[in-house]
């Protein structure tokens, strides 16, 4: 019999496919684990609803649950569940060493544009606040593009959603 | 939530994100192609999910709603269906109003007595607060440009305009279920 463990540990092995350093664990996109005798019931939460890799995601996870030899039942619930507040901290210094500035917390009533265009982020290269907003959408759409005044570096903002 | 009302959303949603499309490639700014882009994903993204509610009120797919459908079934605004490329300063004021009306809408969402279009609203609120932080940046540079102005007056009453389809609605139309009528039952 599989233990619920053994799932998330199987699931923590699953890289998100647009950013391969962190994994669906540390996204926080994985919002239950449920086991039965032959059955394996997740919830996951999308993070954007637009995002082309939602499908790989959930396929990767029926996969790997598959190859403990139980049934896999992978919900995907559309509610508000999921926010850039539920990345693990250990995700979010894995994002930051490979050049994804982490996102900032979310404060009440959500991001405004005067807090984007401020010096409140810091460059995930040199660490330094003199920061400039140079695109609030970036390849993918959890992703701003910002510069870095002090290294002459441009790169890229998970935004806080 | 009523069906007709789902389809409402998601056809306004389905529609502008195929007109910010339009801009990938040859929007005036770098910057502004991979917006649009990014916007025009995001809102495809809003649609599915409406799309997936209705389907299970109305007993079938997504899919056929979005696309098996006649052009004089889609239920989406005047000011979503009108072709703006090349015209700058009238996309941008599109962008204003829609934010502005859609923020409305989403708000009354949110409280919606069905946990599940509720739930969903607020999901999707997350998202479009980079829209309108983008239309708020807009709005600001170009505020004293009359192009600008004339054309805010123009569209802004169209939002709630949805008993008619503009000519240019049709090759929309055409090209967006191409695939699906010339190949039956494609995936992709």
């Amino acid at each position: 019999m599989v233990t619920e463990q053994q799932v998330w540990d199987a699931l923590a092995e699953i890289p998100d496919p647009e950013i391969p350093v962190i994994s669906l664990v540390d996204l926080g996109v994985i919002r239950s684990v449920d086991v039965s005798r032959d059955q394996v019931r997740v919830e996951f939460t999308p993070t954007f609803l637009g995002c082309p890799a939602l499908e790989v995601m959930r396929d990767a996870m029926a996969e790997r649950i598959a190859a403990l030899g139980v049934q896999p039942d992978v919900q995907v619930i559309s509610d508000d569940s999921w926010s850039t507040d539920r990345i693990t901290p250990a995700g979010r210094e894995k994002l930051r060493a490979s050049g994804f500035a982490p996102p900032a917390l979310r404060e009440l009533g959500g991001p405004k544009l005067v807090q984007l265009q401020s010096n409140a982020f810091r460059c995930p290269y040199c660490g330094s606040q003199d920061t400039a907003l140079e695109n609030i959408f970036g390849p993918t759409p959890c992703r701003s593009v910002r510069y870095c005044r002090s290294c002459r570096q441009p790169f890229e903002q998970f935004k806080t959603i | 939530m009523n069906a007709q009302k789902l389809l409402e959303l998601a056809d306004d949603e389905l529609i502008l994100g195929w007109r910010n499309s339009e801009w990938t490639g040859i929007a005036p700014l770098l910057e502004e192609d991979v917006a649009f882009s990014s916007i025009a994903q995001n809102e495809i993204g809003h649609a599915r999910a409406w799309y997936e509610l209705a389907a299970r009120e109305l007993g079938t797919t997504a899919d056929e709603l979005a696309f098996d459908r006649q052009p004089d079934e889609y239920r989406c605004s005047t000011l979503v269906q009108l072709r703006l490329v090349p015209d700058w300063a009238r996309t941008i004021a599109r962008h204003c109003v829609y934010e502005r009306s859609d923020q409305a809408r989403i708000e009354a969402l949110k409280q919606s007595e069905d946990a599940e279009v509720g739930g969903l609203a607020a999901k999707i609120d997350r998202e479009e607060a980079y829209h309108r932080m983008h239309a708020e940046m807009w709005s600001e540079r170009l505020k004293d440009e009359p192009r600008f102005s004339a054309a805010l007056e123009e569209l802004e009453p169209l939002f709630d305009v949805r008993d008619e389809h503009v000519p240019e609605f049709a090759a929309l139309w055409e090209e967006m279920t191409m695939v699906r009528r010339s190949v039956a039952g494609a995936t992709w």
